[in-house]
This record gives structure tokens, C-alpha cells and sequence, in this order.
């Protein structure tokens, strides 16, 4: 019955996250955080930084990943469906009945010419979230090459309306990754054996100097 | 058909979006537009409307794709396809690999993805631009004088914003003003 309540709690928690996150998955930390972690206290402040990490670095949204851990976290498996679902349901509403009305919405003149406005807006909007994103990355050679060819290739595959995988590149820095990773195990791999010949050539030094000294 | 096409599609889509929603933009662009599921025109009005409602953008576009093409199902398919990944990692990282942070290479992999993922960033929103102002294409190209003036004019208000409020206008503020600025076109040009 506990476990159940519990469930419950969670889901409406979760719908109302949901409900209130707007402008991306950061927004959903700040809510889940003030609920969550506030008012509930079913997990810390720590316990959601270390979850924010995982979700950062693993594929999907932000917020889908948070929503399922932190699920995890209070209720197991069934409290991650139950969160995630939770989550997603107001959007999902919201989204679906404005699908219903969108071809009568777009119809409205003054619908339009707004739109007219609004569909400039959108590139400088994503424009301007990949600009601020510039800084998230050290830039070195490698970096910065990798930076331009996704750059230069997305540009040339969208203005030549080519067919090719934009999944792609991803793929490649992947493999990418694991390479310069593989090579960094090999470096590393190297100087330790360096350094152990060079320990292993000192002590013969050491008791050389000792006897010089006592001969005196 | 349709209901596993998108369903298929919006996995990949949640598969592949890493960092953030902004990153899922470009993916969507092609496997949407070249699936013929929307025009350019449309996947900037999907867009905004995701923007301004709440939810991640990635949901949204899946559940308004999914919609327009497949109706209750549709719309089901494809957000369930985009949540799929993100859910089933999420729970083998908590329960099987919880050390996943520390395991050999994940860091230097997400390092070297994170470069590639901005510059897919900024192209897509370069080409989002170009798209709002008539350039669809090498092949498809006009020129619309008064998108291109909308679009300086709200280019202006973006970067004087910052500069005077040092922070970022609020994504739905901007759609708010730039629906404004649209709505007065329609009063100057009658």
C-alpha cells in the first residue's frame, strides 16, 4: 500500500514537472529540485547533480533522462515508468490537441502574418542555443576540425539536399572517441613502463655512493 | 505502415540526440523533411509551437509529427519511439552499469562527440535562417524582402537584449515579439 501511495505521489509530482517545465530539460532540473528534493526529500541535492551528470552524457533529452533515474531512484523500475510517463503526459496533451486544430489555427490570417514573424525567429533561436554551447568544448586541433567538418557538412548537406546520414557524424565522432582513447591507453600504457625502467636502474647508483662513503 | 515508420524514426531520433534538444533539430530536419512528412515552412511552425509550449522540444516534435501523420496512433508511436532510448539506458546505467560515468572511455568519447554535436547546432540554425528568408535550397532559392528584413529586425532586438539585460531574452519572449513584428507587417502592409 506504502509502495503504492508512493507511485501515486510520484506520478502527480511528475505531471505537474511536467506541466510547468518550459524552455528545455534545464528548466525541469530547477522544478524537480524545488519538488523533488525540497518538498518531498525523496532523494538530496547530491544524489540529483550526480543524476544530472548521467543525463548530460547520455543520448535523449535531458529531461526524459532525469525523469527516469530520479524515478528509479524513489520507486525502481515502476517508479521510473510511472515518472516518465508522468512527465510526458502534459506535453503530450497539450501537443496533440493543438495538432487537432493546427490546419483551422494556421488559417486565421492574423495567424499567418504572426507566423510570418515567428518562423524567422526559430533559426535565430537554435542559432543562437548552438552559439552558447561553443563553450562547452576545449578547443584544440582536434576539436575544432571535428567542429567544423559536422559544421561545413550539415550546411552543404542541407543546401545540396543530399542523402546523407546526419546520424552519421555522431557515429563518427564515436568511433572517433574510443580510437583517441584506445591510444591514450597505449601512452599511458608506455610512460609506466618507461618509468619503471628508470626506478629500476637507480638503486644500483644508490649503494655505489653509500659504499664511496664508507670507504672513507 | 505509417505507425511503424514513425516509430522507427523517432527512436533513432531519441538514440541520437545527444546534449540537449537543440541537438535533435538537425537530425529531424532530415529524416522529416526528406521523408516528405513536412515542408521546410511547416518544420519551422512545428518548431515554434514546441518552443512555446511546455515539454522538451523533443517530445513535442514527436508527438506533433506523429499526429499529423498518424492521427491518436501516430502521435502515440512516435512519442513513445523518442522516449524508448533515453528510458532502457537510463535504467541499465541505474541498475546494471551505476559506475557507467567512470567506465573506461565514456569521457573522452562524449568529448570528442561534443564538438561535432555544436557544429551540427549552429548549422541547422544557419540553415533555419536561410530557410525563413526564401533559400530552401541550391536548387529552390528566392529571395522574401520582408523576411529578411523580420529577420535582421529580430537579430537586433536578440543581441540589444543581451546587451542590456546581460542575459539571454526568454525563448518564448522572443516567439511573443517576433509573432508581434509579424502581426505588424500585416497592419503596414494592409
Amino acid at each position: 500500500m506504502q509502495k503504492f501511495k508512493t507511485l501515486l505521489s510520484l506520478f502527480l509530482t511528475y505531471l505537474k514537472i511536467g506541466l510547468f517545465t518550459f524552455g528545455g530539460g534545464y528548466a525541469m532540473i530547477a522544478l524537480i529540485e524545488e519538488n523533488i528534493v525540497n518538498k518531498k526529500q525523496w532523494i538530496t541535492k547530491e544524489e540529483l547533480t550526480d543524476i544530472v551528470t548521467i543525463a548530460e552524457s547520455t543520448p535523449g533529452p535531458i529531461a526524459i533522462n532525469c525523469s527516469t533515474y530520479v524515478g528509479y531512484k524513489i520507486g525502481g523500475v515502476l517508479g521510473s515508468a510511472v515518472a516518465t510517463i508522468g512527465c510526458v503526459i502534459p506535453s503530450f496533451v497539450i501537443i496533440f490537441a493543438i495538432s487537432m486544430v493546427f490546419d483551422w489555427f494556421m488559417s486565421i490570417t492574423y495567424v499567418q502574418y504572426a507566423f510570418n514573424g515567428i518562423k524567422c525567429a526559430v533559426g535565430l533561436i537554435i542559432l543562437r542555443q548552438g552559439f552558447k554551447m561553443l563553450k562547452s568544448f576545449k578547443k584544440n586541433l582536434l576539436s575544432l576540425i571535428c567542429f567544423f567538418i559536422a559544421l561545413v557538412g550539415i550546411l552543404l548537406i542541407n543546401f545540396f539536399a543530399v542523402d546523407f546520414s546526419t546520424v552519421f557524424f555522431i557515429l563518427a565522432g564515436a568511433v572517433l572517441g574510443v580510437f583517441i582513447y584506445i591510444l591514450d591507453v597505449i601512452k599511458k600504457k608506455r610512460k609506466a613502463k618507461y618509468e619503471k625502467v628508470e626506478e629500476s636502474s637507480q638503486p644500483n647508483s644508490l649503494s655505489e655512493s653509500k659504499e664511496g662513503g664508507n670507504e672513507k | 505502415m505509417i505507425y511503424f515508420e514513425l516509430f522507427f524514426t523517432f527512436f533513432k531520433i531519441g538514440l541520437f540526440t545527444f546534449g540537449g534538444g537543440a541537438s535533435m533539430i538537425p537530425i529531424i530536419q532530415q529524416e522529416v523533411v526528406s521523408n516528405g512528412w513536412l515542408t521546410e515552412e511547416q518544420l519551422l511552425q512545428y518548431i515554434a509551437i514546441s518552443e512555446s509550449t511546455p515539454g522538451p522540444i523533443a517530445i513535442n516534435m514527436a508527438t506533433f509529427i506523429g499526429s499529423t501523420q498518424g492521427g491518436i496512433w501516430g502521435s502515440l508511436l512516435a512519442t513513445l519511439g523518442v522516449v524508448l532510448p533515453s528510458f532502457i539506458i537510463i535504467l541499465l546505467i541505474a541498475a546494471v552499469f551505476t559506475k557507467f560515468a567512470q567506465y573506461a572511455g565514456v569521457k573522452t568519447v562524449l568529448k570528442t562527440i561534443r564538438p561535432i554535436v555544436v557544429g551540427m547546432i549552429i548549422a541547422a540554425g544557419a540553415y533555419l535562417v536561410v530557410t525563413a528568408i526564401g533559400i530552401q535550397s541550391f536548387y529552390s532559392m528566392s529571395f522574401d524582402l520582408l523576411s529578411i528584413i523580420i529577420t535582421a529586425i529580430l537579430a537586433v532586438i536578440m543581441i540589444v537584449y543581451k546587451i542590456i539585460f546581460k542575459k539571454h531574452i526568454p525563448v518564448i519572449a522572443f516567439i511573443l515579439v517576433a509573432a508581434g513584428v509579424g502581426l505588424i507587417t500585416y497592419v503596414i502592409g494592409g
